[in-house]
């Protein structure tokens, strides 16, 4: 089947797509203007976490911008997910200072023992890791954040415990 | 009045010490072009925005800090400008260095191979060796598409494949996706080409300055039919093909060489050669015959042609509600393919299985069209293999054939007579013209006199009629490239315009200009073939299809009429919606 809206314009295709209402709240506060394919995009993965494909099929259709433009911008910006986040977001800061403390040391031992390169989600959901350029908390680098909690100083060593202290909690 | 002069206003300024005069707003890479100087660039498209991708054409401007991109750069009065000084040459060696360092260096085995705008610049600015090593990337090859090959490493990121697809056929099928040294031409959602919307239009291919998109090969195929004692192989090649393979084998631009082509073909092998332009002629029979039919019986109109592959895939993506307005009929080498393995088969008695039709076109959507699964017939193919302009040129070389000196020879028959009316379909305009010549007679029972209606030829995007045939206005419209026919089918689905028959090519001035045609097609070019493709015509005593001989012969001995049962089975087909990507 194929799915469109109704009010796409592009094409003479008829109504066959119910969207979810927290969707088309979402889109009535904007404008079917170019200029609002980011603003849209934040607000839709603010409220759903990521960007899914039907999602992002519907914005293009409702802005009447080409799905390739649309993907294109959403793949461009580091901000923006198309996969869902899992449970934990593990943040690994590579700002100047961790930097300099090995924060790289740090990220790679994340990445073996999760078995995911930063931007990815695990398997099993569980756990997304991603790099920022700065947390804000040079004195305490290298640091990384899981959800909201600061782990400063870190050692290659910590990091089986700590991971496996979030595995157990679940 | 204030218009007026702003359009007149000139500014003068001195290109490499020469004092030059252009007008206001120019910019500095077309100023030089007008003074004669060639500066090169990787990713500068006539008519789409410029984006300053690829920084090839950069030159350095008396008192600018930096050197400037002369693509989006506009002259300014006194400007004083180096297009070739020795810091503007380390810079593009510079930058081709970078370029090549991620390049996949398969030159030698690369289809681009003498035609890569890379590779000529290389050569240009002595590139001997790279001194720069760093990552690679190692995308698959997308070999999804009937019609074309994406091999994203080759591709320098220049962007004028995204610009084609997007400004000039609106169509989207591809974008930049992702960042930095990820970045990738791609479809959408990581799709792949043959599931995505391309239309097959082979006009990115046209623009790419490397071997990162070419056409899906066939010659491998054909030169195995051909060695195969078994088969009958039949070639067919399209109207354009004439006024372009000479271009392509060393003639002048526009060169006509319909005997040069059928001698061509006999020598690489082909057991016979029938000529496409007799089934335009055929089309125009059953198409015309339609057309007729849907005015006289309240059909659906407007009548759209479908002749041309592109737009059809085009029709189905974007325009599903519209479907019912194409024309049935198959487009005119789907026909001659079913003609041959029918109509022929029997006449000359042999088994249809062992036929293998080749037809030879300007145009790589054929491609996908000649599988399209509809598109056959007691489960034998219309049309087994198809090949470009470009294939033929690279078959005809491999096989040392001296093109410019052949003899002429005839297209074999019955398949081989053609109206001029038939030898227009290459055009813009000239299936409508070739329609119109013969609906006139098929309304009224009489013959026009004056059959040139100029109104619908030339290279404008949409081009607009009104032809009275005895007191009923017929009509008619005619729009090539995509991004022209959207604009058309967004009048013809808001009521905004009427029509009663429409014409649409995918690539901008017609088959000429098509996907499969040589590379080096630009304007010039495309003007030459379109003058020789009336020429053509013009030359002709035999103007009209329905007067066509050899087809009134398939009439009687085979089809009996226009739009009948046989008619029905062999020369018309449907389509379907396709989901939008």
């Amino acid at each position: 089947m194929v799915k469109r809206m109704s009010n796409c314009t592009s094409c003479n295709c008829k109504s066959s797509k119910n969207l979810p209402e927290d969707l088309v709240k979402i889109f009535e506060k904007y404008t079917k203007k170019r200029e609002n394919v980011i603003p849209l995009l934040q607000d839709v993965q603010e409220k759903y976490g990521y960007l899914s494909k039907e999602n992002l099929i519907s914005i293009s259709e409702y802005l009447n911008v080409p799905t390739s433009n649309v993907y294109g911008v959403a793949t461009f910006y580091n901000q923006f997910r198309l996969v869902p986040l899992g449970k934990h977001l593990i943040r690994v800061c590579r700002g100047t200072a961790c930097h300099v403390k090995g924060s790289d040391k740090i990220l790679d031992k994340i990445e073996s023992e999760l078995n995911i390169k930063a931007g990815e989600t695990t398997s099993d959901e569980l756990f997304s890791l991603e790099t920022v350029a700065c947390v804000g908390a040079c004195s305490i680098a290298p640091v990384i954040t899981v959800d909201e909690e600061f782990y400063g100083r870190l050692q290659q060593k910590d990091i089986t415990a700590l991971i496996d202290k979030y595995r157990k909690s679940d | 009045m204030e218009t007026l002069n702003r359009v007149d206003q000139k500014v003068n300024i001195n290109i490499n010490g020469d004092d030059v005069s252009v007008s206001k707003g120019t910019t500095i890479l077309d100023a030089s072009k007008k003074a004669g100087i060639k500066i090169p660039t990787l990713c500068h498209l006539k008519d789409c925005t410029p984006t300053g991708a690829c920084r090839m054409c950069i030159v350095e401007v008396e008192g600018a800090r930096n050197l400037v991109a002369s693509c989006t750069n506009p002259v300014a009065e006194g400007m004083k400008i180096q297009t070739h000084s020795n810091r503007v040459i380390d810079a593009r060696k510079t930058i081709l260095e970078l370029m090549i360092a991620n390049h996949p260096m398969e030159c030698l085995k690369c289809d681009r191979n003498g035609f890569c705008d890379l590779q000529d610049l290389a050569e240009e600015y002595g590139i001997t060796e790279v001194p720069y090593q760093g990552r690679k990337r190692h995308n698959p090859i997308d070999l999804s598409s009937p019609s074309i090959i994406r091999d994203a490493d080759k591709c320098i990121l220049c962007g004028k494949c995204v610009k084609v697809c997007e400004q000039v056929q609106s169509v989207n099928a591809i974008e930049f996706t992702k960042r930095g040294f990820e970045s990738v031409v791609a479809p959408s959602f990581n799709c792949v080409l043959g599931e995505s919307n391309c239309i097959n239009c082979g006009q990115c291919i046209m623009v790419c300055p490397t071997g990162a998109l070419t056409e899906k090969g066939a010659i491998g195929d054909v030169r195995a039919a051909l060695k195969d004692p078994t088969k009958i192989v039949i070639a067919q090649p399209a109207p354009a093909i004439r006024v372009t393979i000479g271009e392509a084998m060393g003639m002048e631009a526009g060169a006509i060489s319909t005997g040069k082509l059928v001698t061509s073909l006999k020598k690489l092998g082909f057991n016979q050669v029938f000529d496409t332009d007799f089934a335009a002629d055929l089309t125009i029979m059953e198409e015309g015959s339609e057309l007729v039919h849907r005015i006289t019986n309240n059909g659906v109109l407007p009548m759209m042609t479908s002749c041309s592959p592109g737009w059809i895939k085009f029709v189905e993506h974007f325009y599903p509600s519209l479907i019912p307005n194409l024309s049935t009929c198959k487009s005119p080498h789907q026909m001659m393919g079913a003609v041959i393995k029918s109509y022929w088969a029997k006449k000359a008695g042999v088994d249809p299985k062992n036929i293998y039709v080749v037809s030879i076109m300007p145009c790589t959507a054929k491609k996908f069209e000649a599988q399209r699964p509809e598109l056959e017939n007691d489960g034998l193919r219309d049309v087994d293999a198809v090949l470009t302009t470009r294939e033929l040129t690279k078959l005809l070389k491999t096989s040392g054939i001296n093109f410019k000196n052949l003899e002429d020879s005839e297209f074999d028959s019955p398949l081989g007579m053609a109206s001029g009316a038939g030898d227009i379909f290459g055009a813009s305009g000239g299936v409508m013209e070739a329609a119109l010549r013969s609906a006139y007679f098929l309304i009224t029972g009489e013959e026009l006199e004056n059959i040139d209606f100029t109104g619908v030829r030339g290279l404008d995007g949409v081009k607009e009629a009104t032809v009275n045939v005895k007191g009923l206005d017929v009509k008619i419209a005619v729009a090539s490239s995509l991004g022209q026919a959207r604009k058309l089918m967004d009048k013809v689905v808001s009521g905004e315009a009427e029509y009663h028959f429409i014409e649409i090519m995918t690539c901008a001035g017609g088959c000429i200009a098509g996907g499969g045609q040589p590379l080096n097609t630009d304007l010039e070019r495309v003007k030459a073939r379109l003058q020789s493709t009336y020429a053509i015509d013009a030359k002709k005593e035999l103007r009209k299809s329905h007067k066509n001989t050899e087809v009134q012969k398939l009439y009687e001995e085979f089809l009996g009429k226009p739009l009948g049962e046989v008619s029905h089975k062999l020369l018309h087909t449907h389509y379907h919606e396709r989901e939008m990507k």
